[in-house]
């Protein structure tokens, strides 16, 4: 089913959580919400479930109004961040309460029950805890379970409300894969809302970025990392090194490096911001002909794991910046605490500041429930 | 050796000296003898000490099974009743945002504040003959002060804030997300509330509804003022107790009071029981918020 949302606007008191929101999720894909705490995307995967109403504008699903129908009729299947097992129950019947609950017309038999609910268990390979309690099973299992609860009344689109959050890193990136795996086999529309960046470029289909209540891009997840459209979404997907740049007919100068940016061929005397990932900065011993480097010298060396991070000084106004390089190439010319070094950026990226109002990435704990 | 030796020194830096600790359970186990014990001990030795037979007999008495038929009624009303108001409030304070919350949680705290011979007091003065609605009725024929209705009415006002306070804060830690599952998976309205809601307040409702029972049986104060003193009539429980003794029938006051007091200590009994139920359910939901 594809899902619509037009024109959708949610505040709560003064707080704006959605500012006329227009998505369109095409069938069958997988598609990430992310954003900082408090951006909307929660907000709006719950205006999507009918579990929260928008102040106004539609959703739509298969091109058909379904904004004002009720939860129960919306025929989605929601996991929750914190599972929202019911705890006085086996998990086998937590897994058949949507089927147990339908009007006696429309409820499958007694055994087509018992046989749906099997089918999920081995699906989410949970068949031996069948009567086990939702407090005796470890977080990833819950959160197996209760994947297995939603699916079980056949939904037309699966909602995900930080389904791995609250999960240790090494279950959630299990559960991920296990869950692109799932969604390869069955294909339902899927949305699922992340603050973690990594976990949405490695699971979704699409990336829909927000912030502010307002979506700032949409793309696969190489358009959104490769080719960010604002600031933000710079910031908030890998990490950057900031350099404050004067852009002048077609381009930009930092420092001692100048850099083409012909969208900017009009722009005259400008202040502007240059966005440089630390993995796309050549560190050379020499310096090039031509305005093409930045001189700088090496404060800080440490390893990080396959990676190594090197803090660099940027001479002459003192701006800190950050490559990172593979242990192999850094063996290959290990440079110390000290050395002048010639910075070469492989990309950069340019912003003007009056549009580029860069906000600091704020630091999520992980709680990930805002709104 | 070394083992124990060493936990006897770090228990010894993290308790106080000695003597403190038992100077305190002494003051303390004092004080529940001298007030609690003893008199518990005296009333059943008052009820006992003329003979079983003068005991069995002030309870066979007439009067005091109508007080004893009486008590039992207003509590059957009164309890169901709260039970019904404790859990809508509960549910309206824990689950919605809407105006006028913080007045209504007040509200229920009010017959906590109150003394119950004033709550007595505003029946009256609402229902009684000199009262405001006391023409309407009159006229209507319909006897709320010094009849059952105006005990049951104020039974349920001293006792409406035991259900609603356990609730409350039990409702409000659980918050709405399985009621939410509930919904999103087809569960109407109604179904939801009998076969999620329910059973995850279940401890805490039972524990609240034995408070109410036992709050209900013992209320003398309200019940005093609406009552009118109607032997056989309008005389519950503890109204009749106080008569007797009043009358100097000391062994009977005393064998309808060790009534009361078993009851009570019946209603003592479930409550350890299922609190120590409610403890292993919490316990079993904080390991689920916490564990992953």
């Amino acid at each position: 089913m594809s899902i619509e949302i037009q024109n959708l606007h949610k505040r709560f008191g003064a707080f704006v959580a959605l500012d006329h929101i227009d998505l369109s999720i095409p069938p069958g894909q997988l598609v990430a919400l992310l954003g900082p705490s408090g951006c909307g995307k929660t907000t709006l995967l719950r205006i999507i479930a009918g579990l929260e109403t928008a102040d106004h504008g539609q959703v739509l699903f298969d091109g058909e109004d379904a904004t004002r129908r009720h939860v129960r009729e919306r025929g989605v299947g929601f996991v929750f961040q914190h599972y929202a097992l019911f705890q006085h129950m086996t998990v086998f019947e937590n897994i058949a309460f949507g089927l147990r609950v339908r009007p006696r017309a429309v409820r499958p038999p007694e055994t087509a029950i018992r046989a749906k609910v099997n089918a999920l268990l081995d699906l989410v390979q949970m068949g031996w805890l069948a009567n086990r309690y939702p407090s005796q099973l470890s977080g990833g299992q819950r959160q197996r379970i209760a994947l297995a609860r939603a699916l079980a009344v056949e939904p037309q689109v699966l909602l995900l409300d930080e389904p791995f959050g609250a999960l240790d890193t090494k279950v959630r990136k299990e559960l991920r894969r296990w869950l692109r795996r799932l969604h390869d086999e069955l294909h339902i529309t899927s949305v699922f809302v992340t603050h973690d960046q990594e976990e949405a470029l490695e699971v979704a289909d699409r990336i829909v970025v927000m912030n502010h209540g307002r979506i700032e891009q949409i793309g696969s997840p190489q358009e959104v990392y490769d080719a960010p459209a604002t600031p933000f979404v710079y910031q908030f997907l890998g990490n950057i090194n900031l350099f404050h740049s004067r852009v002048h007919a077609g381009w930009a100068r930092v420092g001692g490096l100048r850099v083409q940016v012909p969208e900017y061929g009009d722009t005259e005397h400008a202040p502007a911001m240059a966005y440089v990932r630390p993995h796309d900065i050549d560190l050379l011993r020499e310096p090039e002909d031509g305005d093409t480097t930045l001189t700088a010298t090496i404060s800080r060396v440490s390893q990080l794991g396959s990676l190594v991070r090197l803090e660099l000084i940027q001479s002459p106004d003192g701006e800190i910046a950050e490559v990172e390089m593979t242990r192999e190439r850094y063996a290959a010319d290990p440079l110390q605490i000290g050395d002048l070094v010639f910075v070469k950026p492989r990309q950069v990226r340019v912003f003007l500041q009056d549009h580029s109002k860069v906000t600091p990435v704020p630091q999520w704990s992980g709680d990930g429930d805002g709104i | 050796m070394s083992g124990s030796a060493h936990q006897a020194s770090v228990s010894a830096t993290t308790t106080e000296p000695r003597f403190v600790r038992v100077a305190l359970v002494t003051v303390a186990l004092s004080f529940l003898t001298l007030f609690l014990f003893v008199p518990l001990a005296a009333v059943f030795y008052e009820a006992l000490r003329k003979g079983i037979g003068v005991y069995l007999a002030a309870i066979a008495d007439p009067y005091a099974l109508a007080a004893i038929r009486l008590t039992l009624l207003s509590v059957a009303i009164a309890v169901p009743l709260n039970m019904v108001f404790g859990i809508a409030a509960a549910w309206a304070i824990a689950k919605f945002e809407f105006l006028g919350k913080s007045v209504l949680i007040t509200l229920i705290d009010l017959p906590f504040a109150v003394s119950p011979v004033i709550a007595g007091m505003i029946y009256v003065l609402l229902f009684g003959a000199q009262g405001w609605l006391g023409p309407w009725l009159g006229a209507h024929d319909i006897k709320i002060i010094f009849a059952v209705p105006g005990i049951v009415l104020a039974t349920v006002f001293v006792t409406v804030p035991f259900i609603a306070r356990e609730l409350i804060p039990l409702m409000q830690a659980q918050g709405t997300d399985e009621e939410e599952a509930a919904l999103v998976l087809g569960a109407s309205g109604w179904l939801t509330f009998w076969r999620i809601t329910l059973p995850n307040i279940q401890w805490g409702l039972l524990y609240g509804v034995v408070l109410c029972t036992a709050r209900a049986m013992g209320e003398f104060g309200a019940v005093s003022v609406v009552s009118g003193h109607i032997r056989g009539l309008t005389n519950t429980l503890p109204l009749h107790v106080e008569i007797l003794y009043n009358e100097y029938q000391f062994a009977a006051a005393f064998a309808c009071a060790s009534l009361l007091t078993l009851l009570a200590l019946v209603m003592l009994a479930f409550k350890a029981l299922i609190e120590r139920r409610a403890l292993r359910q919490r316990h079993s939901a904080l390991a689920m918020e916490t564990s992953s």
